[in-house]
């Protein structure tokens, strides 16, 4: 059994705790890192991560995409949509087919 | 020649060939491969951009239902209606084979079997905005987490795509042009080398008969 989890500031994430989502309130990207890390190991399947912390911690969710699992999805937080989740469909697409096609 | 650091002999030759035979069909199945991958990563990006539009414009409306919830109770009031959620969560992650690839298939449960019971707080002392907040979240949650399956498995399957399209182009344009020169290589030199062993042989013929020749008129 596997749980879910989402990490950002606390105005964007504290709602879904209502979903019975585990919610962690962090905006440093060590901390992120760290937090990553530790949920990894326990089991969550899927992480939601604010768009604005997920600009910051790349690398880590580079080197966690290769990964089955956790699936980390990037969504938008209270400060609006900076279209990175997109962009990052985008580059799937470019990695795959060499253009970006669709 | 460029690459002529091979044994031109016969047993090196049904050797190479054989490799070729392999390397061909091996060319086939991963082209194949390719294609069939690329076709369902394609179906699955569609999807993918779908789910991403709709999710993300539900979760910017939700929060802009809790930032009225909260203008009207208070923050600290919504964070203690919250605070002690009712629902929990957990997802059964199995794997689904998709041309070797592992995709991950959620699915989840909620703790409680109503699947709506998410109001973690009395109603009498919460404004109806966080009702409404709440409803509209868990309304995009199923949404959501079809999201991650998507999206977790459009990220595997470029990387696969990205591998195989790496195979298939090196066996096209360098393995198997290379096999193909070296069995030329090797086929033009055993040819070469048969062409002067009867040339060889001719020459001696041409010699002995020669000899005899010369050896009858002295005798005569």
């Amino acid at each position: 059994m596997y749980k879910i989890a989402a990490i950002g500031d606390r105005a964007s994430v504290y709602g879904f705790a209502a979903l019975g989502l585990d919610t962690y309130f962090v905006t440093a990207a060590d901390e992120a890192k760290k937090l990553i890390r530790k949920l990894e190991d326990d089991g969550f399947a899927v992480i939601y991560i604010t768009e604005q912390l997920a600009e910051l911690i790349k690398d880590e969710l580079a080197r966690i995409s290769e990964a089955p699992l956790p699936a980390i999805i990037p969504i938008p937080g209270v400060y609006g949509n900076t279209g990175m989740g997109m962009k990052a469909v985008n580059e799937s697409v470019v990695k795959a087919v060499g253009s970006d096609i669709v | 020649m460029p690459s002529t650091n091979v044994n031109p002999t016969r047993m090196e030759l049904t050797r190479l060939k054989r490799k070729l035979v392999t390397a061909r069909r091996g060319h086939k199945l991963l082209k194949d491969k390719r294609d069939e991958l690329m076709r369902r990563f394609l179906e699955l990006v569609k999807e993918n951009k779908e789910l991403r539009r709709k999710v993300e414009h539900g979760i910017a409306e939700a929060n802009k239902e809790f930032a009225l919830a909260e203008a009207v109770m208070g923050s600290e009031a919504v964070k203690t209606a919250l605070l002690a959620p009712k629902q929990s969560v957990s997802v059964e992650a199995s794997s689904k084979n998709v041309m070797s690839v592992n995709v991950p298939v959620f699915d989840y449960k909620t703790r409680t079997a109503d699947k709506s019971d998410i109001f973690s707080y009395g109603y009498a002392s919460t404004s109806a905005d966080l009702d409404m907040a709440v409803s509209s979240l868990s309304k995009v949650f199923p949404d959501m987490l079809r999201l991650a399956e998507v999206e977790k498995a459009c990220a595997l399957m470029a990387a696969e795509i990205e591998k195989t399209r790496r195979r298939v182009n090196a066996l096209e344009h360098v393995m198997i042009p290379d096999y193909m020169e070296k069995i030329h290589y090797i086929s033009m030199k055993l040819d070469e080398n048969e062409r002067s062993t009867q040339i060889r042989l001719l020459k001696v013929k041409d010699m002995v008969i020669q000899k005899n020749y010369d050896a009858k008129h002295a005798a005569q």
